[in-house]
């Protein structure tokens, strides 16, 4: 595992980090946010070095490379690292493929906004494209363009890792790394491939990043509270906090895994994955995508409701959100006869990760799982009659977790869920 | 391992030639040429004023007329996905929630929503330019060009409508093509350039073997036809140069004096179904999907690996799958955009996979209909079924002097019968490393 957040680059400083319940959020700095409607964000800070993590050469090599493919390169290489390839690569590297849930690069804005600026025609009130275009031709840049593309970020890692087998980007907004990472586990449990990097990169704290969302009206706007903007079920909540980062795991083949001696973390035993089909703009209000993909995840793992020790929620601290995820996970658990289980997010602290959330959240149930303590969901001081749940406020919990249920949920009705359990070499009945 | 076999009944496609698959299939066998001086803006400031555009149309007929308000919010790319799945749907005469609400069938739905499922592909969708620079003016300076970030925040981001960012998200051909048709089950979206149809079927054909979904509708779409789409191309030095080319010419796949694509825009949806499924409900099965193959490639995130391996790996994993072996390919689909690098880089890989074999029939559509990114390969796999259905080699525009060393062999002059059992195609990514092939069989039963 290895990520890239806005509370460090690695896995147990930021774990250390989401126990003492710290935040990432700050003033914004990528760009001059300050006259925005949310002036703040959850930004990777100053102590990420990508030279460090994969050497000065081929640093060197990827300098052109965008934010998000630096996270993205970061975070992969770190997992490898932790899965011991560093040491001893796999034998057969068209075995080994790519699934990442990765963003577009960040918009190359100030040569773009110059461009769309001279090139206006005040009398015609309309862009003059021929102007636009030398203006354009002159000023943006090829590498920076073609750096936006959504699947770069996984490209730049076969390019580093000399990755061969399947490799894939998707792009199911807020969803996407969730989805990566259950399908990656699909071409595993195929034979498709022995080892898969999977997991999600994302920046949208750029100029059109932020005016999108603002327009929406999806982010908090808690300018003077920053540090606690982010609050998940509370009844004061006013949308969530943009962040940015990466997140990978290294999924394998267990007898592959098991034959090369590996540490396993945990086991990844089910997916779900369904569309709402409703709304664009809205969540379905019964929950039915959120409930079907969750109930498709436990019965992929083989399992029912009542396995299920804690929920990592997709809790993003908008007031749809955090009420459709709360009545979906209770209407399920209502049906399996049970109270639900302790749930919390994390995007209390780290923000939104958008494409790269899913995988911070799944890499926090491994760690939940094999330490025994649940991350709490910060901020939260006010209770909401329309979110009645457990959400471990303000404070981490020891508890036993065997099996944690994963969930993301993306703008369109996209529903992910990933069921990962403790591992044990005994078959389970 | 016992996965369930899954077929084609339906394409669905909005082509330069015109939308529906028989627009495409006649176009192609007439030797029609999409590609033609760019109509949907002002293109004189561009190295190449060439493009290939899909004809008007109007999206009232492609959906609800509950949902038409909701078209003001797609980009085109997204009118392209929502075009090519209605046309998917009447293709494969399956009855959805769209083709019940707009009184074009009658009866009860086909699939189950739950188990009806979308994978589509999709490009870097470029915001509408007109209206972002409309907006991005009121906060800069209209002779340097410098932009104040300050006043953006406090007024000119106002100009946009609140939805402005949801007409971009790539997930949006999905989502939109999800809720007009009701389809509930597993829904992805691929976002890997020139290879995302080819994964996002190839997606769709395992999630149905493996019993998650019994219906897919799966392909791409994307249109560079706008400023931004063509302008990336230019600064990368894809396009054509010469503004001035022929159009019907411009654009030669594997002949070594081309000089690069024409930048266009397409869609391509299929309907995949669990073949029992299919039997059941009568439908006409068009061809099956038996082999499925990614591969990737690592010399370099931007320039074509010059020897084809992950390309070649993506053929053979794929031939693999559909326990084929290279002698038995009756016809191959090559990806060939006219861009020399990665057109030879292609053929290094068909080489690699087809060893010594000499004249394999071949289609190449790319010098009648440009690339459109994402949807493209989608766009290949209908020309594959309608070849396969056909019994027929297309014509390949503009292979007249293609170079293959003799490996491949083209039509030019017209169709050609020619009796099709298997057939692969290969779709790559220009920008990035991601390598995919699909094959296809003749469906017997």
């Amino acid at each position: 595992m290895g990520w890239i957040t806005p509370l460090g680059c690695d896995i147990e400083t930021v774990w250390q980090r989401l126990q003492a319940g710290k935040t990432g959020m700050a003033p914004t700095t990528n760009f001059d946010a300050s006259k925005f409607p949310t002036t703040f964000s959850s930004e990777v800070k100053d102590d990420f070095d990508l030279a460090a993590i994969i050497g000065a050469e081929a640093a060197q090599r990827h300098a052109t490379a965008s934010l998000n493919s630096r996270f993205a390169l970061g975070a992969a290489t770190l997992a490898w690292r932790s899965a011991g390839f560093d040491r001893q690569a796999p034998t057969d590297m068209s075995r080994v493929g790519i699934y990442l849930g990765g963003g577009e690069g960040p918009l190359d804005f100030e040569p773009f906004a110059a461009a769309a600026c001279c090139g206006w025609d005040s009398e015609q009130r309309s862009l003059n494209t021929v102007k636009w275009a030398q203006v354009a031709s002159e000023r943006l840049d090829r590498m920076k363009e073609l750096e936006q593309e959504p699947n770069l970020a996984a490209s730049h890692i076969a390019c580093h890792l000399k990755v061969r087998g399947p490799s894939y980007n998707t792009l199911t907004a807020c969803a996407a790394s969730t989805q990566a990472i259950g399908e990656a586990m699909c071409i595993l449990r195929r034979g498709d491939a022995d080892v898969m990097i999977s997991g999600g990169t994302h920046s949208m704290i750029h100029p059109l990043g932020v005016t999108g969302f603002n327009r929406l009206t999806a982010l908090s706007t808690r300018n003077d509270e920053y540090a606690s903007a982010s609050r998940p079920f509370d009844r004061t909540r006013d949308g969530f906090v943009l962040g940015e980062g990466a997140a990978m795991v290294i999924l394998e083949d267990l007898e592959h895994a098991q034959a090369r001696g590996a540490t396993i973390l945990a086991e990844v035993a089910g997916y779900g994955s369904t569309a709402d089909a409703f709304r664009i703009t809205d969540i379905h209000e019964s929950g039915r995508g959120a409930i079907a993909a969750m109930r498709l995840a436990i019965e992929d793992a083989g399992i029912s409701t009542s396995d299920i020790d804690y929920i990592n929620a997709h809790g993003t601290g908008t007031e749809e959100n955090d009420k459709i995820e709360t009545l979906a996970i209770r209407t399920l658990f209502q049906e399996g006869g049970r109270k639900a289980p302790p749930v919390s997010s994390v995007k209390s602290m780290l923000g939104h990760l958008i494409a790269a959330a899913g995988a911070t959240e799944l890499i926090t149930c491994v760690l939940a799982i094999r330490d025994g303590v649940l991350p709490p969901t910060m901020n939260y001081e006010h209770p909401d009659p329309n979110c009645d749940l457990d959400y471990v406020p303000n404070a981490p919990r020891k508890a036993d977790v065997c099996i944690a249920l994963s969930n993301s949920f993306g703008f369109g009705g996209q529903n992910d869920t990933l069921v990962v359990r403790k591992f044990a070499t005994e078959p389970r009945p | 391992m016992n996965e369930r076999r899954v077929v084609i009944t339906g394409c669905g496609v909005a082509t330069p030639l015109g939308i529906g698959v028989d627009a495409l299939w006649d176009g192609l066998i007439a030797r029609k040429s999409g590609i033609g001086p760019i109509k949907a803006f002002d293109a004189g400031g561009l190295k190449s004023r060439l493009g290939a555009e899909v004809p008007d149309y109007k999206m009232a007929d492609f959906v609800p007329k509950t949902y038409r308000k909701s078209t003001k919010v797609m980009a085109r790319d997204i009118e392209l996905a929502v075009v090519c799945a209605l046309e998917a749907t009447r293709h494969a005469k399956l009855i959805t929630k769209c083709t019940l609400a707009r009184d074009e069938a009658d009866g009860a739905l086909s699939v189950d929503s739950t188990r009806f499922g979308a994978n589509i592909g999709a490009g870097l969708i470029c915001a509408d330019l007109q209206e972002l620079a409309g907006a991005l003016q009121t906060s800069g300076d209209h002779a340097s060009g410098a932009f104040d970030e300050q006043k953006w925040g406090e007024e000119g981001m106002y100009q946009l409508t609140p939805l402005w960012l949801l007409k971009f998200l790539p997930n949006m051909l999905g989502c939109h093509v999800t809720i007009v048709h009701d389809a509930q089950a597993p829904s992805n979206t691929i976002t890997c350039g020139e290879a995302s149809s080819h994964l996002a079927i190839g997606e769709a054909f395992r999630t149905i073997a493996r019993g998650a979904a019994d219906v897919c509708i799966c392909g791409g779409a994307e249109s560079k036809m706008n400023p931004m789409g063509v302008m990336r191309q230019q600064l990368i030095g894809r396009i054509v140069a010469g503004g001035d080319d022929d159009p019907a010419t411009a654009c030669r796949p594997f002949d070594g004096s081309a000089n690069g694509m024409v930048a266009g825009e397409s869609g391509g949806l299929l309907i995949l179904e669990d073949l029992e499924f299919a039997k059941k409900r009568g439908a006409r099965i068009l061809a099956e999907v038996i082999g499925f193959g990614a591969g990737t490639s690592i010399s370099s995130w931007h320039e074509p690996e010059a020897d084809g391996v992950g390309a070649a790996l993506a053929v053979e994993n794929a031939l693999r799958d559909a326990g084929l072996k290279a002698a038995q390919v009756d016809l191959v689909c090559t990806f060939g955009t006219g861009i020399n690098g990665y057109d030879a880089a292609e053929l290094a890989a068909w080489k690699r996979v087809l060893g010594d074999r000499r004249d394999v029939p071949a289609m190449a559509l790319k010098g009648a209909l440009g690339t459109s990114g994402a949807g493209a390969g989608a766009v290949d796999l209908a020309g594959v079924v309608m070849a396969l259905h056909h019994n027929t080699l297309p014509p390949s525009a503009n292979t007249e002097r293609a170079a293959t060393d003799g490996l491949l062999k083209f039509a030019q002059a017209g169709p050609v019968d020619l009796k099709i059992k298997s057939a692969v195609s290969l779709a790559y990514a220009l920008s990035g490393s991601q390598n995919a092939a699909l094959v296809l069989r003749r469906y017997e039963g």
